[in-house]
């Protein structure tokens, strides 16, 4: 009797155990039975809830950066939703998991963990290569797939993970840029390197030194810092006493802009040079005017000049304000994920990671194609000087120009094609104006994209001149 | 020469940055016993108000004496109010609670003030208006800004301040009572909750100044940057002594002249084989070596003489 009567209240227990586990679950519903024939009202389509996970740190000293990326990732997501998309016959809903991982690796797995027992869709970052490469490994056991829009250690990709993607130039292709700039540029005999002892500051700074040394440089010093410090006195105090022409940062904005004041108040002369960390209008306010005339790199083109570039821009902007950073990159990376869903018509992981590294799509920060790891095809770099306060675009190096360069004029022939069509069919006059507007677009790309890869000019020159 | 001169004087300023923040948590600490962990946060409160107030003036045309002035006292102010209030709420009804408690509530409260000060004044980073002279001294081949000699010079004289509040004042007396057996204090009329109330006050005045210093001699302002100011100021007080107020200023220059030395030579000392990075490891070796020959400091006294 007792023993029934306990077994009916495990069934019980197991019943409601079950029930709940149902609840919790958020996973795609099966696609609905074809409609019968005879119905005149088609049955509502069936929803499903796209979960992708969004990891930056979002506090501790780099949780500007982190907010920025987030926000990046939002606007897509909100755009996406904006768009009613349907994938596989029913319509998508998309939902972003923000966490913060405080670019802390340790936090970065246990919040890549959490993300995976949330049976996320898909994952967007993380912001540090710190914390990505650890969490990468996370993901690949758990099989989801993962674009970073900002960890650009080579690591990441390196590491065999068929789920691991980044929409970013790695630091050997930037690394080997900001090393023959600062060499040949620059007019850098003697270099200074500082890194903040991060995998991404790390690994940007050894590359640099690479890059120096193949270039014929030399380095006159290694010093370190860490990616919570204030203070540079000491390591610029001895960095001055080695009279270097340029000082190189590997690390984030937070400790560059205080460093670049701090070697204008010890009298250090050199010039000082860093990465994307740098890259940011942060930088410029916390050097103050020390900031004028040094240097950054960012990997891709300048915004202004990408398709829909300005556009996204302008959209940023007014909803969240300016542009720190990477927010252009992760934008396209929640994009490209949600692109490779509709190409592979289903938003399962293990469906669509296989469209992920056939990707084909033109994004706001670049046209995004994966090599055979997971790494953006032919990356290209872009240098900035600080002018008047404001980071100024000096060139673009890399980034394979003479494919870039036929692509521009690929689509300024299919734009002039099209402004043709269409003053055959309109009316004239108004079309005239347009046609001409479209032909004098696509000279404007062509133009752009050859002053920017001064090494394939003669290539556009020929193409454009064919037409 | 000249470059070993500015490390000496790098360390000092360092030194006396650690110190300006020390002096808090050893009073603290040499009145009631307790390690207030939220002080690096109400410095960095201090810090943020000033900054706030300094660039709302920024631009009346005020003298720029004037203009840090009133940064000062509103951020005194606002530290004041916070520092009373977090000692009504986290610490005074812990007073009799094991002393783990105290400690476990200070690390919250931190956390606390941490994400209200990231609300309020959001993450990104916030510039120190470039109002200071910017130009530089030169001393045998070093150079020092006006502003750094002014953080030495703050720091020596709120350290002499406070040993005359407490070693000469009647408040001070009362203080040192509390400190000694709180129970007798009280049975002798001594309002033991004010003259707590007090310490907290007094402290946070002086986080105040420390982060209008730290923020107006780095130029940044960041919600975050409490933390690790506040962790190495105590790593000062502990080296000097904690709760005795020439010990914090000993120690936090010390440690400011060891990071300083340890960045600048441990790498040429070591043949390379040691960087810079490895500066902290100079700065903890010193410690561990004080606490294991003098386990209260370096010039840390008897329990009953604290303060």
């Amino acid at each position: 009797m007792s023993y029934l009567r306990i077994s009916s209240m495990t069934l019980a227990v197991a019943a409601a155990i079950s029930l709940i586990g149902c609840g919790q679950k958020e996973e795609p519903k099966p696609a609905p039975a074809p409609a019968p024939v005879a119905a005149p009202v088609p049955p509502p389509k069936p929803e499903v809830t796209v979960r992708l996970g969004h990891v930056a740190p979002l506090t501790g000293p780099q949780a500007h950066l982190g907010k920025d990326n987030e926000n990046g990732a939002r606007m897509a997501i909100d755009e996406l939703n904006a768009q009613g998309l349907e994938i596989g016959g029913a319509k998508v809903k998309f939902d972003l998991v923000a966490e913060d991982d405080q670019a802390d690796p340790k936090q970065g797995t246990i919040v890549a963990q959490k993300l995976v027992d949330a049976k996320v869709n898909g994952v967007i970052g993380h912001l540090n290569s710190g914390t990505t490469i650890p969490a990468s490994k996370i993901y690949f056991d758990a099989g989801i797939p993962q674009i970073s829009g900002s960890a650009t250690n080579p690591k990441y990709t390196q590491q065999g993970f068929t789920t691991a993607f980044r929409v970013m130039a790695n630091d050997v292709q930037q690394g080997k840029v900001l090393g023959e700039f600062a060499a040949h540029q620059m007019g850098g005999k003697k270099i200074a390197i500082i890194d903040d002892r991060t995998a991404y500051g790390q690994g940007l700074a050894d590359e640099f030194e690479k890059a120096i040394l193949a270039a014929g440089g030399k380095i006159a010093t290694r010093e370190f810092t860490n990616d919570k410090a204030t203070d540079f006195a000491a390591i610029l105090t001895k960095i001055k006493s080695k009279k270097v022409d340029v000082v190189f940062y590997g690390g984030m904005d937070a400790q560059g802009g205080p460093m670049a004041k701090q070697m204008k108040s010890l009298g250090v002369k050199a010039k000082f040079l860093t990465g994307d960390g740098g890259c940011t209008p942060e930088f410029i306010k916390l050097a103050g005017e020390a900031s004028e005339g040094q240097f950054c790199s960012l990997p891709g083109v300048p915004l202004d000049q990408m398709p829909g570039g300005k556009a996204f821009g302008d959209a940023f902007t007014a909803k969240y304000g300016q542009i720190q950073l990477y927010a252009p990159y992760v934008y396209d990376a929640v994009m490209v994920m949600v692109d490779s869903m509709k190409r592979a018509n289903s938003v399962e992981s293990a469906k669509f990671l296989p469209e992920i590294g056939k990707s084909d799509y033109q994004g706001v920060s670049a046209k995004v194609q994966f090599d055979d790891k997971g790494d953006l095809k032919g990356g290209a770099i872009s240098m900035y000087q600080v002018k008047d306060g404001k980071w100024e675009y000096r060139e673009t190096i890399g980034g394979s120009p003479a494919e870039m360069v036929k692509e521009a004029v690929k689509d300024a022939a299919a734009a002039v094609k099209d402004a043709a069509v269409a003053t055959g069919e309109a009316a004239k006059d108004a079309v005239k104006g347009a046609a001409m507007e479209g032909a004098k677009a696509a000279a404007d790309v062509a133009k752009g994209a050859a002053d920017a890869t001064k090494s394939a000019a003669e290539a556009t020159k020929a193409a454009v001149e064919k037409k | 020469m000249d470059i070993f001169i500015q490390q000496i004087i790098n360390g000092l300023i360092l030194g006396s940055i650690y110190a300006l923040v020390a002096l808090g948590y050893t009073m603290v600490y040499g009145i009631m016993g307790l390690i207030n962990f939220a002080h690096g946060e109400v410095v960095m409160i201090g810090a943020m108000v000033a900054l706030s107030v300094i660039k709302l003036l920024e631009n009346s045309g005020l003298p720029v004496f004037l203009l840090l002035l009133f940064g000062l006292a509103a951020a005194a102010l606002v530290c004041m109010a916070v520092g009373f209030t977090i000692e009504r709420i986290a610490y005074r009804p812990l007073r009799r609670a094991p002393r783990l408690a105290p400690l476990i509530t200070a690390i919250g409260v931190s956390i606390v003030l941490q994400n209200l000060a990231m609300l309020i004044w959001g993450r990104n980073y916030h510039a120190f208006p470039p109002i200071l002279p910017t130009t530089s001294m030169t001393i045998f081949g070093a150079t020092i800004t006006s502003l750094q000699v002014a953080i030495v010079l703050i720091a020596a004289l709120m350290m002499i301040g406070l040993m005359i509040l407490i070693n000469r004042t009647r408040l001070g007396r009362a203080m040192r009572a509390t400190s000694e057996n709180p129970s007798i204090a009280q049975l002798m009329g001594v309002n033991i909750n004010q003259i707590i109330s007090f310490t907290f006050v007094i402290g946070s005045a002086l986080a105040a100044v420390a982060g209008l210093m730290v923020s107006a001699n780095y130029s940044i302002a960041h919600y975050y940057m409490g933390f690790m100011l506040g962790l190495k100021a105590f790593t000062a007080a502990v080296l000097g002594g904690i709760g005795n107020i020439a010990g914090a200023m000993l120690g936090g220059i010390l440690l400011g002249l060891i990071e300083s030395l340890g960045a600048g030579y441990i790498g040429d000392l070591t043949g390379g084989f040691l960087g810079s990075h490895y500066q902290d490891i100079f700065a903890f070796f010193v410690l561990i070596g004080v606490l294991v020959f003098r386990p209260s400091g370096l010039i840390g006294e008897k329990v009953s003489e604290r303060a």
